[in-house]
C-alpha cells in the first residue's frame, strides 16, 4: 500500500531524491528551480519513478516538462493523490 | 608534406595505481597489479576525480577514461581555455564492451521489479560510445567525437583514427584512448565458456605453460597534437605516433588466423606508414595475451613482418603486469611504450620462464633491458617501437610510435 500522502512526507521524499540524484541538499527548497539544482528531464524521470513507488502516483513526462520549481512538482504530487 | 602527429600528454589508470608514471615505474621494476587472477584498479575512486553526480552517470569505464583524459590534458598543458578551436579538436575512445557493469545492473532491476524500474540513465550509462561523449562534454570538444568498439583491439583503432583525423587535416588535435571495465559476473563467466581466460589466474605470456588471459580493467588517454601546430603553442612533444597498420583476419569469430600473415601485414603497413625498415624497430610491445593462440601467432607474424630482425628486437608484454584490459590496453599499452622509449628501456615479460616450441624470440624475461640509443638525422636521440593489438573478430591494428 502507497504511504499516505501529506505535502510534508512528499517535500520530504522529492528533496531525498533529488539529493540522490545529485543535486546540493543546501540548495534544495520549494522554490529552487530545476535549471538551478542542474536538475534535468532524466533526473526528472528517476524522481518520478521514486514518487510513484512511494505514493503511488505516475507522474509522466508531459506532466513535469513545463514544472520550472521543486515546489511545482511537490503540489502536483500533492493534487494527483488526493 | 604529410602532417605529423606528436603526442604531448598520456594518462592513465590501471591496476599498477593511478597514472602513466606509476603503470611504466612499477612496469620497469617488475612489479604485477594483478591479485587472485584480476587486474582490478584497487586504488581508484571515482569521486575524487568527479562529482557525484557526474560519478552516478558514468559507468565506471568512462569514470577510469575521464580520470586518464585529466592527466593526459594536465600534461598536456591544456587549461580551461582550449589551446585550439574546440571544432577542431576530435575525441576517439576504443572500448570492448561498453558499460556492461550497468547493463547487468538494470538487467536485474527488470527481472526484479519490472520495467518501470529500469533507471532512465540505463542507456547512455552502457552505450559503448558513454567515454567518449563524457570526454567531450566535460572538455568542450566540438569536432569529430565517437567510440570505436574492436574488441581489444580498440584501444589501438581510436588512437590510429585519431591521427588519421589530424593527418587528414580534420583536426589539430584530438583526445584519444580506450577504456574497459568488465570485471563482471558475466563477463568473468562468458570469457571463462569460450577457454579464453586462464583457469590457473596466472598470466605469463609466451611462455610454455600459459594457460590463457587474466582480465583487468583501466583506461588510457593521450593528447595528440599536429606536430607543427604543438610547436607553434611551444608544447614539449613527448613522442610521435609515427605509423598506423590495420587489417582483418576474416577466418575466425575469436581465433586468431594461425600464419599470422594479416597481423604480419598490420605490423608492416605500420612500419610502412612511418616510412621505417624492420631494422630501425627498436622495441616491441606485444599484444601478448597469454593465450596458447594467441602468442604463437603474434611470435609467427613478427617473424613474417620483421624477418631476421624479430630475433633482434626485444619484446614484452604489459598485460603480464596488468592483465589483459580489453578495449584499453591498445591505449595503455601505447603509453606504456612511449614510456620504454622514453627511458630507454624494454620492460620485462612477468612470469616468463619456460620457452615453448616455436616461441623463440627474445620476450624480455627477468628485468627490465636496456634499448641502444639511435640518433635521427639531427643528432637527437629517437626510439622506434611497434605495439600491437589484436581483438576477437580477427582486427588487427599496430601503432608505429617513436621518442
Amino acid at each position: 500500500m502507497p504511504t499516505q500522502v501529506t505535502t510534508n512526507r512528499v517535500e520530504q521524499t522529492i528533496f531525498d531524491g533529488l539529493a540522490e540524484v545529485g543535486a546540493e541538499r543546501e540548495q534544495l527548497s520549494r522554490e529552487a528551480t530545476f535549471e538551478a539544482l542542474d536538475v534535468d528531464s532524466l533526473d526528472l524521470v528517476e524522481i518520478a519513478q521514486i514518487v510513484e513507488d512511494e505514493f503511488g502516483v505516475e507522474l509522466e513526462g508531459d506532466d513535469v516538462k513545463d514544472l520550472k520549481t521543486v515546489g511545482e512538482v511537490i503540489d502536483l504530487v500533492v493534487a494527483r493523490s488526493s | 608534406m604529410s602532417k605529423r602527429v606528436v603526442i604531448t600528454g598520456v594518462g592513465a589508470v590501471t591496476p599498477l595505481g593511478i597514472g602513466a608514471e606509476a603503470l611504466i615505474d612499477r612496469w620497469s621494476a617488475g612489479e604485477s597489479g594483478l591479485e587472485q587472477g584480476a587486474g582490478r584498479c584497487a586504488e581508484f575512486e571515482p569521486t575524487d576525480f568527479l562529482s557525484r553526480k557526474e560519478a552516478r552517470r558514468s559507468d565506471r569505464f568512462a569514470q577510469l577514461a575521464i580520470a586518464a583524459a585529466g592527466e593526459a590534458l594536465d600534461q598536456a598543458g591544456w587549461g580551461e581555455e582550449h589551446p585550439y578551436d574546440p571544432g577542431r579538436v576530435g575525441c576517439v575512445i576504443g572500448t570492448g564492451i561498453g558499460g556492461l557493469g550497468s547493463l547487468e545492473e538494470q538487467e536485474g532491476v527488470l527481472r526484479e521489479r519490472g520495467a518501470k524500474a529500469v533507471s532512465p540513465l540505463s542507456v547512455p550509462l552502457m552505450m559503448g560510445n558513454a567515454a567518449a561523449a563524457a570526454l567531450a562534454m566535460r572538455h568542450g570538444v566540438h569536432g569529430q567525437t565517437y567510440g570505436v568498439v574492436s574488441a581489444c583491439a580498440a584501444g589501438a583503432h581510436a588512437i590510429g583514427s585519431a591521427m588519421r583525423m589530424i593527418e587528414a587535416g580534420d583536426a589539430d588535435a584530438a583526445i584519444t584512448g580506450g577504456a574497459e571495465s568488465a570485471l563482471t559476473g558475466l563477463a568473468i563467466a562468458a570469457f571463462a565458456a569460450m577457454g579464453a581466460t586462464s583457469p590457473s589466474g596466472i598470466c605469463r605470456p609466451f611462455d610454455a605453460r600459459r594457460d590463457g588471459f587474466v582480465m583487468g580493467e583501466g583506461a588510457g588517454v593521450l593528447v595528440l597534437e599536429e606536430a607543427a601546430a604543438a610547436e607553434r603553442r611551444g608544447a614539449e612533444a613527448l613522442g610521435e605516433v609515427l605509423g598506423y597498420g590495420a587489417t582483418s583476419d576474416a577466418h575466425h569469430l575469436t581465433a586468431p588466423e594461425p600464419s599470422g600473415t594479416e597481423a604480419a601485414r598490420a605490423i608492416g603497413l605500420a612500419l610502412g606508414d612511418a616510412g621505417l625498415e624492420p631494422d630501425e624497430v627498436d622495441y616491441i610491445n606485444a599484444h601478448g595475451t597469454s593465450t596458447p593462440l594467441n602468442d604463437r601467432t603474434e611470435t609467427e607474424a613478427l617473424k613474417l613482418a620483421l624477418g631476421e630482425d624479430a630475433r633482434r628486437v626485444p619484446i614484452s608484454s604489459t598485460k603480464s603486469a596488468i592483465g589483459h584490459l580489453l578495449g584499453a590496453a591498445g591505449a595503455v599499452e601505447a603509453i606504456a611504450t612511449l614510456g620504454a622509449l622514453r627511458r630507454g628501456a624494454a620492460p620485462p615479460t612477468l612470469g616468463w620462464e619456460e620457452r615453448d616450441e616455436g616461441l623463440d624470440l627474445d620476450y624480455v624475461p627477468g628485468g627490465a633491458r636496456e634499448l641502444p640509443v639511435r640518433r635521427n638525422g639531427n643528432g637527437a636521440s629517437q626510439r622506434v617501437a611497434i605495439s600491437n593489438s589484436f581483438g576477437f573478430g580477427g582486427h588487427n591494428a599496430v601503432l608505429c610510435l617513436g621518442a
